[in-house]
């Protein structure tokens, strides 16, 4: 049943140490917010999952949150490489990282698998790539009818799904729209989930095949607006390139990743304190 | 064209330029065309722009019919979402239309190649103790399975086309020969490889790229030596037209408007 709650109290009670945390949106909609929430709480030992990790994982890896990582595309988009997740797979700091690598159809079909209740996923792929090899939990089943070799992987049945939209109503319906990812799928494949939504509003006016997450089908909403930020939320502001381009430089060194991290994230209270020190410090770089 | 005019124009056009050009030419009108970032989706984009109006762009973010004004620098830009006939979940691309068997080309980019077109994007050494982390597989496995036929697309080096890829991240022919087809891969394969320096295509037995176009103004020598192989080149190997003027005008208006929209010509997947 959806709560209506501030994100500091919704990641407080909702994300435990050791939790096997997703944190989804398709390059759109990445809750950016909760995943700084969650660094200020200082959560340890989680199981991050995420097709694409982005800024945000990079963040989270190099502040130490992490003990393994399930993903498909580790990149920064447009830009290059994540040095944080990178630094953390060849070099272990600031620890060993776990990781469980898939193909963006693996990961898409577990979640699907998940959200349907199901222990593992079922899809042609993998096929002729070294994947299986380095990756247990990709595994081959031969179709009972046809004897056709198949893959298959376990389902993704993360404790906590945690997602941005654009809307909720009052009673916590939610609507996303747009590039919709995996998220759907994510949060009904959880235990618990949190979401982040621009705005809340008295009546959603979602047509009826929209994207709509009911609200008994949720644990928590959580007002930020722009809280995808430098993702963005569609109709309410724009992906924020200049901001994945000046990742670059900040990740790069460990040194530079923990002051930036500091002052930007640990010393301020929530995003919105955030983004008015960004916007400071964004002015002394220009 | 005349000699004398051909020789002109190769001064007029980059390497890059052609190697675009040469691979949205393999795009035919119509196709439905599954797209990675960067270099495939600007040669994608500029087929549509060009000779091929009808192509129906789809990329793994779930834009379907995607006719973007300015290069994505993501795969997910608002711009794909808005100017795409429909968007669909992620799950749903990959269940519904690429495993469905509905895409014609994959479009791909990569890190390394070897001579039989399979794929590295994942790391270089060791998995475990990798020299570089790269971003990995994204939805390149199934894509390079399952569309109809693959394009690749990547810049030539010694250190891209090597003889043994440290990883194979997607399938190509494998070992060559019928190896792909006896690991019961559907799709037919990468087609063509398209370089800045020529376009490779497999042995219709062996399976192995040979060099059967080298752009104007490029040498054997210099293919070869930019290959980690012993390159074979094709007894007919043709020289690939040089990129029509209409055809660079809209690359550079594409990819001015792109720079004036947000930096950068597009990059990459996430």
């Amino acid at each position: 049943m959806a709560k209506i709650t501030p994100l500091r109290e919704a990641v407080a009670s909702l994300v435990h140490d050791g939790d096997t945390v997703a944190l989804e949106g398709f390059t759109h909609l990445i809750p950016h917010a909760a995943g700084h929430e969650i660094i200020r709480q200082g959560r340890r030992d989680l199981t991050l999952v995420r097709m694409t990790p982005d800024l945000i994982y990079d963040q989270m890896i190099g502040m130490g949150c992490a003990a393994k990582l399930i993903f498909s595309w580790g990149g920064n988009p447009g830009v290059g490489s994540l040095h944080r997740f990178r630094d953390a797979v060849e070099q272990g700091w600031p620890h060993r990282l776990e990781t469980e690598e898939h193909s963006h159809a693996g990961m898409a079909n577990a979640y699907v698998a998940g959200a349907s209740n199901l222990p593992f996923a079922l899809l042609r792929g993998y096929t002729g790539s070294d994947l299986p090899k380095v990756n247990p939990n990709i595994r081959f089943v031969e179709c009972p009818f046809t004897g056709e070799k198949l893959a298959a992987i376990p389902s993704v049945r993360p404790d906590v799904t945690v997602i941005h939209a654009q809307k909720a109503d009052r009673r916590g319906n939610v609507l996303l729209w747009g590039i919709l990812g995996v998220q759907k799928e994510a949060v009904l494949a959880a235990k618990r989930s949190i979401i982040t939504v621009e705005e809340i509003v008295d009546d959603l006016e979602a047509p009826p095949n929209a994207c709509v997450l009911p609200y008994w089908a949720v644990s928590a909403v959580c007002p930020v607006p722009g809280g995808a930020y430098p993702s963005y939320a569609q109709g309410y502001s724009e992906r924020d390139n200049r901001f994945y381009k000046a990742w670059d430089p900040i990740a790069r060194s460990r040194e530079t990743f923990q002051d930036w991290m500091q002052r930007h994230v640990l010393d301020t209270d929530d995003f919105a304190g955030f983004r008015r020190v960004l916007a400071e410090s964004m002015k002394e770089v220009a | 064209m005349s000699s004398t005019e051909t020789t002109t124009a190769t001064a007029d056009f980059t390497a890059t330029e052609i190697m675009t050009v040469a691979a949205s030419r393999l795009l035919k009108d119509g196709t439905v065309c599954f797209v990675g970032i960067g270099l495939p989706s600007t040669a994608a984009n500029l087929a549509r722009l060009t000779h091929a109006p009808e192509v129906v762009l789809i990329y793994e973010s779930g834009p379907i019919g995607a006719k973007p004004t300015v290069l994505p620098l993501s795969i997910g830009d608002g711009d794909l979402a808005l100017t795409a006939d429909t968007v669909v979940s992620t799950p749903e691309i990959f269940r519904y239309w690429l495993q469905g068997g509905r895409i014609d080309v994959g479009f791909l980019g990569a890190a390394q190649v070897d001579r039989f077109a399979n794929i590295n994007t994942t790391v270089i050494g060791p998995y475990d103790t990798p020299k570089v982390r790269l971003p990995g597989a994204g939805g390149a496995p199934e894509i390079a399975s399952q569309a109809k036929e693959v394009f690749i697309v990547l810049k030539q080096s010694p250190k891209a086309f090597v003889a043994k890829l440290p990883f194979v991240t997607s399938a190509g022919y494998l070992d060559g020969g019928d190896a792909r087809a006896k690991a019961g891969i559907p799709g037919a394969g990468p087609t063509a490889v398209i370089t800045d320096l020529g376009i490779l295509t497999p042995d219709p037995v062996t399976k192995e790229l040979t060099l059967t176009s080298i752009h104007p103004g490029v040498t054997v020598e210099q293919v070869k030596a930019a290959t980690g192989w012993d390159l074979k080149i094709s007894p007919d190997l043709k020289t690939t037209e040089i990129p029509d003027a209409g055809a660079l005008a809209a690359l550079r208006d594409l990819q001015a408007r792109t720079a004036a929209a947000h930096g950068q010509a597009g990059g990459g997947e996430g």
